[in-house]
């Protein structure tokens, strides 16, 4: 199912390619393992065979703001058995306090049909900026999920997870 | 039987953080599967979900396809004086839910 060959080797030139379009201040974690997969999804008309790069993930959202890569992690497995089902925690130490605050946090998902996964809206009344729910995976991809503070700051971290088992196609 | 359940983790008192863990029984249609007879099962998802302590929103979440079956949510809500936590959602049928929890918060005295 993996390839480790050729494509891993033309994602990490990819991803070192989209590292110098951003500049240098913004660090990116390229390699890992999700590799490219086409499964019986075609069939049932559903595009999500594409990954989408990270610029096209985050992008939209962030619009030029300040951007940094720190103060927030993605906790849940390397390999995830089945895509229907994959539990995913968001940690972070960003303040939360009235003057500075998470106001949103996006998840975002680099082959899903949906890239936004859920939107949660925070404040100085949460105490905390962390986060768990369970996701939807169509696939090996990386997972984004995305901090917006008050000051109009965004913190973002990326996490790469192997999917066997796709969401979105009947197994049976 | 209950569609929903609320749990609060930790010490209810004013100022305290304490974990809040959300779990509502719906199937989130993707809209992509098809059922027995090959018909696409119509996209279904729960659109909204807001938790309120005494009428403030204190979380809110906008699930898309991307959330499994059975949206479960944990949070996290710095304890304020407050009565119920009114568990708010709705799908994109338009059918909505509530849950009620009463909570007791020990104030600072």
């Amino acid at each position: 199912m993996y390839k480790l060959g050729n494509n891993n080797i033309q994602r990490r030139s990819l991803l070192a390619k989209l590292g110098r379009l951003l500049g240098s201040t913004v660090p990116y974690v390229g390699g890992g393992l999700a590799t490219f997969a086409s499964g019986s999804s075609d069939a049932q008309g559903m595009y999500s065979g594409t990954l989408r790069s990270l610029p096209e993930l985050i992008d939209p959202i962030v619009k030029g703001a300040p951007l940094f890569k720190t103060r927030i992690r993605i906790e849940m497995p390397l390999l995830a058995d089945n895509g229907n089902l994959v539990s995913l925690g968001i940690k972070s130490n960003l303040p939360m306090t009235q003057n500075e605050y998470v106001q949103k946090i996006y998840l975002l998902s680099q082959r899903n049909p949906v890239v936004q996964m859920a939107l949660f809206y925070l404040g100085p009344w949460s105490g905390d900026a962390n986060i768990s729910t369970r996701v939807r995976l169509a696939g090996s991809q990386f997972i984004v999920a995305l901090a917006q503070t008050s000051k109009g700051e965004f913190y973002y971290d990326q996490f790469d997870v192997i999917v066997t088992e796709s969401a979105c196609v009947d197994g049976s | 039987m209950s569609i929903a359940r609320l749990q609060v983790l930790g010490d209810l008192r004013e100022g305290q953080i304490v974990r809040i863990r959300l779990l509502i029984q719906h199937a989130m249609d993707t809209g992509y599967l098809q059922n027995i007879s090959g018909q696409n099962i119509p996209r279904n998802i729960i659109k909204k979900i807001t938790c309120q302590a005494d009428q403030f929103e204190i979380f809110r979440v906008d699930p898309s396809s991307g959330i499994a079956a059975n949206p479960y949510f944990e949070f996290s809500w710095r304890v304020s004086p407050a009565k119920i936590l009114r568990t708010l959602w709705v799908d994109d049928i338009g059918v909505e839910g509530e849950l009620l929890t009463p909570i007791d918060v020990k104030i600072n005295s």
